[in-house]
């Protein structure tokens, strides 16, 4: 029965999957092209200072940012940024696993975390700038005093939730130390950490943006300021689109990763719901 | 009898909490020999699972010792393996199936030949050497317990646990997997703990039956199989001798549950 099954030929599948793919594009877009045309529309009607239309915006930000500044705002800002998830990241699953396995250091620990979580990283902005002065190092370690704490939590968490039956099965086979991280508890914990790993990207780029606000010299955050207090309105809300842009990116490239390291979760739930 | 392999001797566990103690075992002596595949049987609640876990070295008993090839048990051993109710969660849905059976064997110093061939040959013997590359949650309950059984026999444990292992899967697949382990038994001489609630189970795969009493636990019986080692579902259920050994067992389930049977001291 295979071997027939496997020998049918379904004329216009390909096309039937283009199909879809355009179809599933015109959806993505459609909304946001309709947007654009409708504030283009608008825009031309009633001309205002503070709101200009879309095709001023893309221009100014085709003059603004594709050129030197891609190189000296843009670039240092997104390396920053990128060094801020990847700390957060490591820090986070390696000091949440160790205290979600470590009962007395969980115990010890537990309320000082809850405290340093509320408190709001900006606040903490002018009293990192005088301990490490106006530099990448000063805007990393923002960046990461606000965007470790989702991963913390949920890794402490993920790793302490690890299934009793699994961890029987793990000690009777003897498994290493190393090995019962590596095979168990990691993996087990990885839907909650990358859960997490989706909340610390996003307050990440909010404190990349608001590191550079203060007293800085370069970078986006510092560039949207610039371009406010000088009313370059349309230059300004060309810095916004680009940020949205760059969340965007991000977004994109979480789905990928998450995708791939959760290839069993979304199995699963996919049998499930079968 | 064989060389003696696990000896089982007085144990006894309490369960303390805040509420007041439980005893689950009272007292439980036994010997299993090289070789041989006993079953353990009781009413439900009478510390199967209790005392798998106790023999397993997973928990530790309050009184009384487990010996293992001459050899306290008082962390998982090396040279034993378990097969738990529970394959799902026994399991990792991260790994394929050849994962889920090489994990064990990673820490053994083995040569990468040596240890493909020991997969390959324990996944041929479980019938699903073709399903090596899937994941468990891909497969139906009994093969997910096949794979589970591979990984045990993988490991070349001197003793197999199994906790009843078939208590979740339908009445077909579990006369399969029946055979699969009377087969394991017969062609690699594999010795093998089975613990089941099963009667008919307990009777059709094991050469020693052990009856327990209800909580708290002791060997109310120990009764030896004489059926002959070739087994087969239809033939064997139907001799005169299976309904008779099965009629037994199954009284002294029911006077252990009455709670009529007598300890003799000692």
């Amino acid at each position: 029965m295979t071997l027939y099954t496997s020998r049918v030929v379904v004329p216009g599948q390909r096309s039937q999957a283009w199909k879809r793919t355009a179809v599933n594009i015109l959806y993505a877009v459609g909304l946001p092209f309709l947007l654009l045309v409708l504030w283009g529309i608008w825009a031309t009607v009633s001309p205002e200072k503070f709101f200009p239309g879309p095709l001023v915006i893309a221009e100014a930000f085709i003059d603004t940012w594709v050129g030197p500044a891609f190189f000296v705002d843009v670039l240092p800002s997104m390396g920053r940024l990128a060094l801020g998830i990847i700390l957060s990241i490591a820090i986070g699953v390696i000091a949440g696993t160790l205290i979600g396995l470590t009962r007395w250091l969980r115990e010890l620990l537990e309320p000082l975390l809850e405290f340093f979580r509320a408190i709001p990283p900006p606040v903490l902005i002018p009293i990192v700038m005088l301990l490490m002065g106006i530099t990448d190092a000063m805007k990393v370690a923002v960046i990461v005093f606000g965007a470790v704490w989702p991963v913390l939590l949920n890794t402490i968490d993920g790793v302490r939730a690890t299934d009793s039956v699994m961890t029987e099965t793990a000690r009777s086979f003897a498994l290493t130390r190393g090995e019962r991280l590596r095979y168990l508890v990691l993996p087990s914990a990885s839907p909650r950490i990358m859960a997490g790993v989706r909340q610390t990207m996003s307050v990440a780029l909010i404190l990349m943006v608001i590191s550079e606000m203060f007293a800085s010299s370069s970078g986006l955050g510092y560039r949207i300021v610039y371009f406010q207090r000088n009313y370059l309105i349309a230059e300004m809300w060309s810095g916004i689109v680009l940020l949205g842009l760059i969340g965007i990116l991000l977004a994109a490239i979480f789905s990928i990763v998450e995708k791939r390291v959760l290839r069993w979760y979304h199995g699963i739930k996919e049998v499930e719901r079968a | 009898m064989p060389e003696t392999l696990l000896k089982v001797e007085h144990l006894k566990k309490v369960y303390e909490s805040s509420t007041g103690n439980v005893e689950a075992i009272g007292d439980i002596s036994f010997e299993m020999g090289s070789g041989e595949l006993v079953c353990i049987v009781g009413p439900s609640g009478c510390g199967k699972t209790t005392l798998l876990k106790c023999i397993a070295g997973l928990l530790r008993p309050t009184q009384g010792t487990v010996e293992l090839d001459g050899r306290k048990v008082t962390t998982p051993p090396p040279n034993m393996a378990l097969v738990f109710q529970e394959y799902g969660r026994s399991l990792y849905p991260w790994l394929t199936v050849r994962g889920n059976v090489e994990l064990p064997l990673r820490h053994k110093k083995l040569g990468r030949a040596d240890r493909d061939r020991l997969i390959d040959d324990a996944l041929t013997a479980v019938g699903l050497d073709h399903a090596a590359k899937s994941y468990p949650w891909q497969l139906s309950g009994g093969m997910q317990q096949r794979v589970a059984i591979a990984r045990a026999v993988a490991y070349q444990p001197e003793v197999l646990i199994m906790d009843e292992p078939f208590a979740a899967v339908d009445a077909q697949t579990r006369a399969d997997l029946e055979d699969l382990v009377r087969r394991l038994h017969l062609d690699r001489g594999m010795s093998i703990l089975f613990v089941t609630h099963d009667i008919d189970e307990s009777v059709y795969l094991g050469e020693r039956v052990i009856v327990l009493s209800k909580s708290p636990t002791w060997v109310q019986e120990d009764l030896a199989i004489d059926l002959a080692p070739e087994r087969d579902q239809i033939t064997t259920r139907a001799l005169p001798r299976f309904t008779e050994l099965r009629t037994h067992v199954y009284e002294q389930i029911q006077r252990a549950k009455r709670g009529e049977a007598v300890r003799s001291a000692g």
